[in-house]
């Protein structure tokens, strides 16, 4: 399978992305930079984490404006696979890919540290090698990475099962003090309606090898690879 | 017509010097070339009080690449064609008068020091010292250090991996902000910061320059208390861009990794700005050069020359390019969206002219301006503090034994105790992809990227040893950090050293940085370690009274097999645990300058004392028994003593402990007592033998202290508790 990881300026995860992605699991991942207008030839997009011209603004909110997301919309739209991490999930929020918003963590500090992850909702290309209620383990890292949206549309997400992570405790228990950054609803992935979007806060591409601490992440590239294969068959 | 006295203390420039100046000059300076010289002839440029001393150090090693203060870091082969590239700055003045961006910008220096070799930045460490944090100045202080550090690193995604963060009455309105920075290149890749090359052109890349920052160097961090010249200081620091950098960061790393022969040299603009960067790089290389001032962008009309030259804005890196490639340059610096413009460039002479529209404003011989005169001073101890170390501790009562557990759980809150996490969860510690082992134990291990190899990474002091005994304490904060590499399974092969001390001029304070420089190059010698890049603040001061002597040791370590490291916590029941390198009972001394004789004495007196080559064959013992296989975790003893060391095995693990051994002699000492050259490690059972024989072998005291239990227990001696109640203590935050 063919990745795009797009690189805007003051990205920083398209690296480790491509780590996980080429050196781990043997897959093709090409850098593209921000300025290009077409992902033709590839069969996936990732928007990887950093912090997009500095975001100095909001999270995001500049980086929605790069020449290759009108590309990354039109991926989208074709209902070809899109993951947003961190930044990325961001990105897809200021673009309108996504519903709702990431705010400031309920801490105000940034926060770097390994959380549990439930799978829930509905089966998607992202989680298709993910049993519904599996525990992961990943490592978030950011200031912004509080979900909020308005009631309308949190009942909307849960109703249609599009939250597909939840923060939860080492048990799969969702509590208040297992959410690391205020997060409606302890969300920390969701998908769009058809279910081809997917924007998480939690970095799979740094959970890719054991010696680094774990490789749930890998679950998320293995969830895709085998939608790819489905779809050829 | 003299000169009048406050222009020269606006540079920082005593009379005898500027009088000295003349005499060399030949001719008084004009007022842009005073400037010029009082930025390069100050203590922080030019180390004129610390050169003389820093001689003593040992620089050289089979594997280093670099002479001792002749680039920007030093750089070692690490095998494969790679080089790790290390350096060590403080930002202190800067983070006590604006703590957020003085710390952000410090980490922004030591990172373009990095990126200015051509290397990678791969990781950052940050030594921090603070007044009590029950102090509210010092809280702010430390809390706004620690967001700047990770405001600034976070945005760069470079992880930072470790440090320290220590409390103390000495550093109250004197906090230390020291950063490292350690990066990875292709040897052949290397960049040098020579104006090498008469025609070749001066670029001056990244930000545009503005009125911040000027005097940086020369009036703030020169002299001492910054507190007392706040507000009329705070212009003087510069304010960071980390996005800015990121793309220099990128845009450079590609220059030299992937055009190297486009260019002869880059150097970062620091401290004194453009002044600097360009009389450095012509001295290192013997050249001369002239500089165009109107082609440098700025940010604001209407600055003048003097202005211009003396800028410390941030985020801009001088790039010597050859003639021929200097279009091919500025199309890579365009790629990344960034400035890059000609100022100027290389000349045979051995000058640096600048000149304005053609107008010749500054004539400055390179030789002079680098060449400031050395002091070397006569240092006489503190007799307050000869009597505070030499003090009989014999007459302290023990340590109640029904009161030992309640001591300890107390001792594990003090704020040098307690676990970091609060500070290292704001800091990305796993970007790139390489955090092995990741900030909270003894040294930090990340792995070079295409190889089986991986760097331990720490940084080491303890001002309170090395305000009691500088000598003392500056050897054991090299044996510390030796300590902590070795624990993971690495060797040590690189220091980088940031000398923090009060007035030179003192003859207290210049006795301190004299021992503590004697103490570190002893300790590098007996270790064969090499010190290869480092940085001297001086001048720490608030009030008359000097910071605590801190020569913090930032080392490095080169562990063959990444994935055979040995870490921190005991990983399972049913090992046995063993003191290596001392025995069980210590002697009341070894409670000088202890965490413990503070909390429970209210006292920082003692003499600590160091012996080499016992560490010397604790660290060649650990190597062998790592390298055998026989270690199932290690854990050097440090502040807290075995006790807490024993603790935090526990509780960075997944076992409990179960002493066995009987404590003898003062339960105090033997529990809290932080003499050197000790370490805890856990063995299988069926191991024991080995290990005795080969602690013989290198004549290592070897003690069983008991085994590690599945019961969620820890017991030792007269401490008893469940590990949940110590977690619950480590984890009681700062």
């Amino acid at each position: 399978m063919r990745f795009a990881i797009i690189r805007f300026p003051g990205t920083w995860s398209d690296r480790d992305c491509q780590h996980a992605l080429r050196d781990v699991l043997g897959q093709e991942a090409e850098i593209v930079w921000h300025r290009e207008t077409s992902l033709d030839g590839f069969d996936a997009v990732v928007l990887p984490g950093g912090f997009s011209y500095g975001d100095y603004l909001r999270a995001g909110a500049i980086a929605r404006f790069s020449p290759i997301m009108e590309a990354v919309t039109r991926f989208a739209a074709a209902g070809k696979p899109v993951i947003g991490i961190c930044n990325g999930f961001q990105i897809l929020c200021e673009s309108g890919l996504l519903p709702g918003a990431l705010i400031r963590n309920d801490s105000l500090q940034f926060r770097c540290e390994w959380v549990w992850l439930r799978r829930e909702g509905r089966p998607t290309p992202w989680t298709a090698a993910i049993p519904e209620g599996a525990v992961l383990r990943m490592p978030i890292s950011h200031g912004e990475g509080n979900y909020q949206a308005d009631e309308a549309t949190l009942d909307l997400l849960e109703r249609e099962g599009r939250v597909v992570f939840r923060y939860c405790d080492a048990e799969g228990n969702v509590t208040p003090a297992a959410n690391p950054n205020g997060s409606a609803h302890n969300i920390a992935g969701i998908v769009n309606e058809q279910g081809n979007v997917l924007g998480m806060m939690p970095h799979p591409e740094r959970a890719a090898e054991p010696l680094l601490g774990g490789d749930d992440g890998n679950l998320l590239w293995h969830s895709i690879l085998s939608a790819a294969l489905d779809t050829v068959a | 017509m003299p000169v009048d006295q406050s222009a020269l203390d606006a540079v920082a420039l005593s009379r005898e010097e500027y009088d000295l100046l003349v005499e060399r000059l030949g001719r008084e300076p004009n007022e842009v070339e005073l400037g010029m010289f009082g930025s390069l002839w100050s203590e922080h440029c030019g180390y004129k009080n610390s050169k003389p001393l820093l001689r003593l150090l040992p620089s050289e090693g089979e594997r280093v690449l670099t002479r001792a203060g002749a680039e920007n870091a030093g750089a070692l082969d690490i095998g494969d064609g790679l080089c790790v590239v290390l350096k060590i700055e403080s930002h202190n003045h800067p983070s006590a008068i604006e703590p957020y961006q003085g710390a952000a910008t410090g980490v922004g220096g030591i990172v373009r020091d990095i990126f200015a070799m051509g290397a990678y930045p791969r990781a950052i460490l940050d030594s921090l010292r603070f007044g009590p944090p029950s102090d509210p100045q010092s809280r702010y202080l430390f809390e706004g250090v620690v967001a700047g550090i990770g405001g600034y690193g976070n945005c760069l995604g470079i992880p930072t991996v470790g440090g320290e963060t220590f409390f103390s009455e000495g550093y109250r309105g004197i906090p230390l902000v020291n950063a490292m920075c350690v990066g990875i290149a292709r040897a052949d890749r290397l960049v040098s910061a020579r104006a090498e090359g008469p025609g070749n052109v001066l670029l001056l890349v990244g930000a545009d320059t503005g009125r911040d920052g000027i005097h940086g160097a020369s009036g703030l961090a020169s002299r001492t208390d910054p507190e007392a010249r706040f507000e009329e200081m705070r212009p003087a620091v510069q304010v960071g861009n980390p996005f800015l950098e990121k793309l220099l960061m990128e845009a450079c790393c590609e220059l030299a990794a992937e055009h190297r022969d486009w260019i002869v040299g880059m150097q970062d603009l620091g401290a004194a700005g453009l002044t600097s960067s360009v009389v450095e790089c012509c001295a290192r290389a013997g050249t001369g050069a002239v500089l165009d001032l109107e082609r440098v962008p700025r940010r604001e009309a209407g600055m003048t020359p003097y202005e211009v030259m003396l800028s410390e804005s941030q985020e801009r890196m001088l790039v010597i390019a050859k003639r021929e490639h200097v279009d091919d340059v500025r199309e890579l610096f365009k790629r990344w969206e960034l400035h890059c413009e000609p100022i100027g460039e290389v000349t045979a002479g051995d000058e640096v002219v600048v000149r304005e529209h053609g107008r010749v404003v500054a004539r400055v011989p390179v030789r002079i301006a680098t060449q400031p005169p050395e002091y070397r001073r006569e240092g006489r101890p503190d007799p307050a503090i000869l009597a505070l170390r030499d003090r009989d501790l014999s007459p302290l009562p023990d340590l109640d034994p029904a009161r030992a557990s309640e001591m300890f759980l107390a001792l594990l809150r003090r704020p040098n105790i307690v676990s970091k996490r609060p500070v290292f969860r704001q800091y990305d510690h796993q970007v790139l992809a390489s955090t092995i082992i990741p900030p909270g134990g003894d040294a930090s291990l990340i792995r070079v990227p295409g190889t089986n190899r991986g760097l331990a990474l720490t940084t080491d002091c303890n001002g309170r040893f090395c305000y009691l005994d500088p000598y003392a304490g500056a050897a054991l904060a090299v044996a510390e950090a030796a300590r902590n590499i070795v624990c993971t399974g690495a060797w040590p092969i690189a220091v980088t050293d940031c000398l923090n001390f009060g007035n030179p001029e003192r003859p207290e304070v210049y006795f301190q940085l004299e021992q503590a420089v004697r103490g570190i190059a002893d300790a590098c010698r007996a270790f064969g370690i090499p010190v290869v890049s480092g940085n001297v603040s001086l001048y720490n001061e608030t009030e008359g009274r000097a910071v605590y002597p801190t020569p913090v040791i930032g080392m490095v370590g080169l562990i063959e097999d990444v994935a055979r490291h040995t870490k921190v916590g005991f990983p399972r029941a049913g090992l046995q645990v063993w003191l290596a390198g001392a025995p069980l009972e210590q002697p009341v001394e070894s409670l000088a300058g202890s965490e413990y004789l503070e909390m429970a004495h209210g006292l920082v007196a003692g003499r600590p004392r160091v012996d080499l080559g016992a560490e010397r064959a604790l660290l060649g013992f650990l190597l062998a028994a790592h390298e055998q296989g026989l270690l199932c975790s290690a854990h050097d003893c440090s502040e807290g003593g075995l006790a807490v060391a024993l603790a935090e095995c526990a509780l960075l693990g997944s076992a409990g402990f179960a002493g066995t051994a009987t404590i003898p002699g003062r339960l105090d000492a033997a529990l809290f007592g932080e003499s050197g050259a000790r370490a805890v490690i856990a063995a299988e059972r069926r191991d024991a033998e080995r290990l005795r024989a080969l602690a013989s072998a290198h004549g290592v005291p070897l003690t069983l202290l008991g085994e590690t239990v599945s019961e969620p227990e820890f017991r030792f001696g007269p401490l008893g508790a469940m590990v949940e109640a110590l977690r619950e203590a480590y984890e009681a935050g700062i």
